[in-house]
């Protein structure tokens, strides 16, 4: 009985972990759905945000704020939101791909590149890459408020105003579906508003209370925040998809592991077996 | 019929009311506004208050607001109501603290470091021993 009992503790082991998958897998499941109501709860304000914007774009009024203005780019910004946690298959790794290859683009382009990152596995990453980190935000949890991201966003925008950045990107998963999660790098500001809502094209403009420029600043400045919310709870319901897809893909490789293991263990037990009695028979036979 | 107005409010992480009105009320930085529809387009901001809207044979509806954007298209009234609390010293605590924790993250080479690299030189170890186990599997069939 050579290697049997050892086979039977692997086979053991191998089953404890598939245990600990499997709880993961559900875990992240039940999560997902948590994260994905969260998703479409937030969605009408970022859509009615946009529209706003975009009305205001085709406005026409006596005060242009900077954030609607392109200027030359010497520097930009880019937020980037990870998850906190790992053991989700290759989210973070694909989003960090995605965003260095823009940094690598804009580095031939001689600009500079500022990270504000959120979560912990973007932290690590671009610190190990050496990356100019000038903020750090994490843990915020599986139900995050937009007062978490204040911070890291006025740090851009007070970057922008300064003159210091002249762009900035947001870097994030897109949830496509529980299959499919797509890495994305878009720009925030200057904001850039689409041209297909024609309908308001004659010239017209807002009355603002107190003054426009009060106005725009609050109003930019909650689109800027709530592009990025969308973006964290969008990435958040991205995690625990792709946490639920690795652990169940674990799980089943688990499952082919034991029954390999299983096939071996049975074989080395027989074949035990068959040698004690061709033992015990050709001893009697001697006799 | 009586003329209404398509009222929307909403907040970062729910959207609250959407309905049509026959006039709506809304706290504005600059005193109350009563909306009736095709009111000229408007954009303001909003103080803690009070937002009502009148909807005919029905009871009037509140709701609470503690600050927020308010944009009135003549036939469309938006309210992007906050849900945080807003105050200049308190983004700007926010903001520090960010920054603080990234340079505390970069000088700190310890822990999280050590972690991101000690990972990274164990994938590619096991990366390797899994090339060189096919290779030996290979070699002798």
């Amino acid at each position: 009985m050579a290697g049997a009992k050892e086979i039977r503790t692997q086979i053991k082991s191998i089953k404890n972990t598939q245990k600990i998958t499997k709880a993961m897998e559900m875990v992240a499941a039940s999560k997902m759905r948590k994260a994905q109501d969260r998703m479409r709860a937030s969605r009408p304000y970022a859509e009615k945000m946009k529209t706003v914007v975009a009305h205001m774009g085709k406005s026409h009024p006596e005060y242009k704020h900077p954030y609607l203005i392109e200027r030359e780019a010497k520097r930009v910004g880019l937020i980037i939101i990870s998850t906190d946690r790992g053991l989700c298959g290759g989210l973070n790794v694909n989003l960090f791909k995605k965003a260095f290859a823009s940094m690598k683009q804009w580095r031939e382009q001689q600009l500079e590149v500022d990270l504000a990152v959120i979560g912990t596995k973007a932290m690590g990453f671009f610190k190990r890459l050496g990356g100019n980190v000038v903020s750090e935000n994490s843990r915020l949890g599986d139900a995050p408020k937009i007062e978490d991201l204040i911070g890291s966003v006025k740090v851009m925008l007070d970057a922008y105003d300064a003159g210091e950045i002249d762009r900035v990107y947001l870097a994030n998963n897109v949830f496509v579906n529980t299959m499919t999660q797509a890495p994305t790098v878009e720009q925030l500001l200057p904001v850039v508003g689409d041209e297909t809502d024609k309908e308001i094209a004659h010239h017209w403009d807002y009355i603002y209370e107190p003054g426009a420029k009060e106005v725009m600043d609050g109003l930019l400045m909650r689109y800027i925040e709530s592009l990025v919310y969308q973006g964290l709870v969008e990435n958040i319901a991205c995690e625990q998809a792709a946490r639920m897809v690795a652990m169940k893909a674990a799980s089943d490789n688990a499952g082919t592991l034991i029954d390999e293991l299983q096939l071996v263990y049975n074989k080395a037990r027989q074949a035990a077996i068959t040698q004690e009695l061709s033992e015990i028979v050709s001893g009697a036979a001697a006799v | 019929m009586a003329m209404t107005i398509h009222v929307d409010i909403v907040s970062a992480e729910a959207e609250i009311f959407s309905g049509t009105a026959n006039m709506v009320f809304a706290p504005a930085e600059m005193g109350e506004v009563g909306i009736a529809p095709r009111h000229t387009p408007l954009l303001t901001r909003l103080k803690p208050g009070e937002v009502r809207v009148q909807v005919e044979g029905q009871e009037e509806q509140y709701f609470y607001v503690s600050g927020g954007i308010l944009e009135i298209q003549p036939h469309v009234v938006t309210v992007l109501a906050d849900t945080a609390l807003r105050a200049k010293d308190l983004d700007e605590a926010a903001a520090l603290r960010v920054k603080e924790r990234a340079e505390r993250a970069i000088a700190d080479k310890a822990s999280d470091f050590d972690y991101a690299k000690a990972q990274a030189e164990l994938a590619e170890a096991s990366a390797q021993l899994h090339a060189i186990r096919r290779m030996r599997d290979k070699s002798r069939r």
